[in-house]
């Protein structure tokens, strides 16, 4: 029988969720230990009857060692696809909460427990499985070496997975630490921390072995990607459990120490995970779907070392004007200020790539994609260090102008690189000629455009109006609004964000149709792309 | 160890330091002899594209 | 080998990537956070705090649960309108003892650092059970399951024990009495005198208005009536601590 020590460790983890339901000190942490212990039961069933993407005339389940390891890859793609809309759908709902309350279904379903959910979704589950995959893709091709590890891959997979499972049910239920972005209780973050040693394992072991004699560029951004995860990962969670069958932690640092050490992980979480592992994807996937090498090499040598190197100085500028001292306060603005550097330096790097090539983007709507996510880059890394100003900061922290600059920067920049990133490995990985559609392909470039900026437009209007509001005096020197006064007047803008988010929303479940299409070998029969009519214009059905 | 004391050594031999690295770092890279060698490195991704690991 | 070659063999070599990579992430980070935890101005000095009683403790449990940071800060910043709106700017040394701390990023409803007081024990039981019937306004969720919640009151001193391993000053006689101190709070017929022995300012009532039995509810708004109100403000001179 095959997998017969994987059956067996995983039933013996099973077993042992069991007794976590039996022994948990609270009822949060049985809830949590029945669903660890179906889950891992499933997987049992699952395992036992695995199924494989079978490619013609190859047999997948005997491992060629001359051969590449994709079939990790083909699951991790389809997981970035299901949990890029899982992620979408959940902020479509939470914004769709704020503009109508009454959508909150107390306790589970309420806004601070899907907040958290929506975030992990889409920068965890989404952005986690596009960097795992990509990784996986890129490291081989560039080093010209088969995965290291063998089946350690799948570890790394289907444990990044049970990851996100159990953070996701954990946040419905309340178990929570209530560091942003780093929300999982202590037990998950544990298991996350063996999954994350595994991935670093398969990745240098993979460099270790390569063929290739100099190590790509790419696979700096992802390495360090990879490091600095781990690192701030270990520190911010730093935290001392209650009971050892019990959900509940306390984090080691408290007050100003706490809150600095969580805005120095939060911020490199945008830094390292949002923006070195997706700088990765685009120094791979841009030249290759231009089909042109990288801008300047010597430029992304400079980019990267000076990207990694100011980054994590930047963490202070979400505390501006708190009780955090001055001097770090103004350390972080001045480093967030230079930081603008770096990032248009690999911003540049990678729209130059296109030069002399530009014609590719009338008939390439993916590469139009990938220009598109690079311009949306470049706007965010400018309105972030402009934000970090301390003066603009008075006005804008606590708004709505945050959350429209994270989206800018997560919709525009990680949501459009991966789709350009997805749409360039599906045909790839599953030996198809072409994509089953490019003009459902441009559909889904200006769908998302246009829900990305909608929504980035209304919640800076959202945003100044609060902050202006807050701070508006009338001639005998009182404040004019009361604070609900500022939650009604912003109701339009949360209506029209939950529009935006629709039409980014749509746009993903076209790629998910599309690529379904492609993986089963399909191809529409359209009027390509190109010439006079390059505007977006759907082809009579067939 | 008071502020006074880091904050001098920031502002004096902490920001020199820091700009001779970075100016180091950009005359290192840019060099006349690394031209080649970048180009080369530049066109890993061109190398091959089956799916064979080996060569 | 000269210098000039010695980036090329860094582009080679795996190991120097990772280990130079590491040095380049973790300087920014000990320059930044490592100060804060030996210059002695960082926190200034105060009158009037102490760790959370048990009660309050478990209230602030289900404030981190409920995701309530994720609207509300705890942060006012010392500016003219936020002052006059929220009261004084909050201090560092009001959130010594926060494992983890709840300043918050974002403010889709007010700061509630100083809300203690401000509003009563049974507008504060209106208002999470349907925020709208006191704020028409509102966009906050319900939270009418607090009140039918009991609260779970049995490993109290099993929480106070883990603060103190983070360093929050909780005495032996604190932990010994956690449980019974936790009821007490939210009882005014028992003894109370011990309890107040051992926490300074600390209000004792049934919060949520059901007296037969003891319920989240009850906890949260005892955390909520205590925010803001244990340093003494006006003792507080801003010259002592300049920065």
């Amino acid at each position: 029988m095959r997998y017969l020590t994987e059956l067996i460790l995983l039933s013996a983890a099973a077993f042992l969720a069991l007794l976590g339901a039996a022994y948990a000190k609270d009822n949060l942490f049985q809830a949590h230990a029945w669903i660890l212990f179906f889950v891992l039961l499933g997987s049992c069933v699952l395992l036992a009857r695995r199924v494989e993407f079978g490619l013609p005339g190859k047999n997948a389940s005997k491992p060629d060692p001359s051969s590449y390891f994709d079939e990790v890859i083909r699951y991790g793609v389809i997981a970035t696809m299901f949990w890029g809309i899982v992620g979408f759908l959940v902020g479509v709902v939470i914004a769709a909460q704020l503009a109508w309350p009454e959508l909150n279904i107390e306790p589970w379903f309420n806004f601070g427990r899907m907040r958290p959910l929506h975030t992990s979704a889409v920068i965890f589950a989404f952005g986690g499985n596009a960097l795992l995959c990509t990784s996986f893709h890129v490291v081989q091709r560039t080093c010209r070496a088969r995965l290291f590890g063998g089946n350690l891959a799948w570890f790394v997979f289907w444990g990044y997975q049970l990851f996100i499972v159990l953070a996701a049910t954990g946040y419905l239920l309340g178990v929570t630490q209530s560091r942003e972005y780093a929300e999982p209780e202590w037990y998950v973050d544990l298991w996350l921390t063996i999954v994350w040693v595994a991935y670093l394992v398969v990745f240098v072991g993979t460099l270790v072995k390569r063929k290739e004699p100099h190590i790509y560029v790419a696979n700096w951004f992802f390495l360090s990607f990879i490091i600095t995860v781990a690192m701030l990962h270990l520190v911010n969670n730093a935290a001392v459990p209650v009971s050892f069958l019990g959900v509940k932690s306390y984090s080691a640092f408290s007050g100003v120490q706490d809150a600095l050490t969580q805005w120095w992980y939060g911020h490199n979480a945008v830094g390292f995970f949002l923006t070195a592992g997706f700088l990765g994807m685009m120094y791979y996937y841009v030249p290759k779907q231009a089909n042109r090498p990288v801008y300047s090499y010597r430029l992304s040598i400079i980019h990267f070392w000076a990207l990694i190197f100011l980054y994590i100085w930047a963490g202070p500028h979400h505390l501006h004007y708190t009780a955090l001292p001055d001097w770090a306060q103004t350390l972080g603005m001045v480093f967030s200020v230079m930081l603008w550097m770096p990032s248009w330096g690999g911003m540049i790097n990678g729209l130059m790539t296109l030069s002399g090539a530009w014609d590719k983007l009338r008939t390439d709507p993916v590469l139009r994609m990938m220009v598109i996510s690079l311009a949306f880059y470049g706007m965010s890394t400018f309105e972030g260090p402009v934000m970090s100003i301390k003066s603009v900061n008075s006005l804008s922290h606590y708004t709505d102008w945050t959350i429209g600059h994270v989206h800018s920067g997560a919709l525009g920049w990680n949501g459009m690189i991966t789709f350009g990133a997805l749409y360039y490995l599906v045909p790839k990985l599953w030996n198809r000629e072409n994509l089953y559609s490019l003009r459902l392909v441009n559909w889904h470039l200006w769908l998302a455009t246009l829900g990305i900026v909608i929504y980035a437009a209304v919640m800076w209007v959202a945003g100044v109006t609060q902050g202006l509001m807050w701070r508006e005096y009338d001639d005998q020197g009182f404040l004019v609004n009361s604070f609900v006064e500022s939650v009604v007047a912003i109701h339009p803008e949360y209506v029209m964000r939950v529009f935006g988010g629709l039409l980014y929303l749509s746009g993903a479940l076209l790629m998910a149709y599309n690529l379904w299409r492609t993986i089963r070998g399909d191809v529409r029969n359209e009027v390509p792309l190109g010439g006079a009519q390059a505007t977006a214009k759907p082809a009579p059905a067939q | 160890m008071d502020y006074n004391f880091l904050r001098q050594l920031a502002d004096s031999w902490g920001l020199l330091y820091l700009v001779v690295l970075f100016v180091g770092i950009i005359l290192f890279t840019f060099r006349p002899g690394s031209k080649s060698k970048a180009e080369g490195a530049a066109k890993i991704p061109f190398n091959e594209d089956n799916n064979n690991a080996q060569e | 080998m000269s210098v000039l070659d010695k980036h090329a063999k860094l582009e080679r070599n795996v190991t120097l990537l990772f280990v130079w990579s590491l040095v380049a992430v973790l300087i920014g980070g000990i320059v930044e956070i490592a100060p804060l935890f030996y210059i002695k101005n960082t926190i200034e000095k105060v009158e009037g705090m102490r760790p959370y009683t048990p009660l309050e403790l478990v209230g602030r449990n289900i404030y981190v649960r409920e995701g309530c940071y994720l609207c509300h800060s705890q942060m006012i910043r010392p500016f003219r309108d936020e002052v006059e709106r929220y009261g004084h700017y909050s201090l560092a040394a009001e959130s010594m003892y926060d494992h983890p701390f709840q300043w918050g990023s974002k403010r889709t409803g007010p700061d509630l650092a100083r809300v203690g007081g401000r509003y009563s024990d049974e507008w504060h039981v209106q208002h999470l059970i349907d925020p709208k019937s006191v704020v028409p306004e509102s966009i906050m969720p319900t939270y009418s399951f607090l009140a039918k919640a009991p609260l779970n009151t049995k490993d109290a001193a099993a929480h106070l024990k883990a603060n103190r391993a983070v360093g929050v000053p909780y005495t032996d006689e604190m932990i010994e009495n956690a449980s019974a101190d936790l009821e007490a709070q939210a009882n005014p017929d028992t003894d109370t005198s011990g309890l107040e022995e051992r926490y300074q300012k600390i209000s004792l009532r049934n919060f949520d208005g059901q007296a037969d039995q003891l319920t989240e509810m009850d906890a949260l708004i005892a955390y909520l009536q205590m925010l803001g109100t244990l340093v003494d403000l006006e003792a507080y001179k801003q010259n002592e601590n300049l920065r």
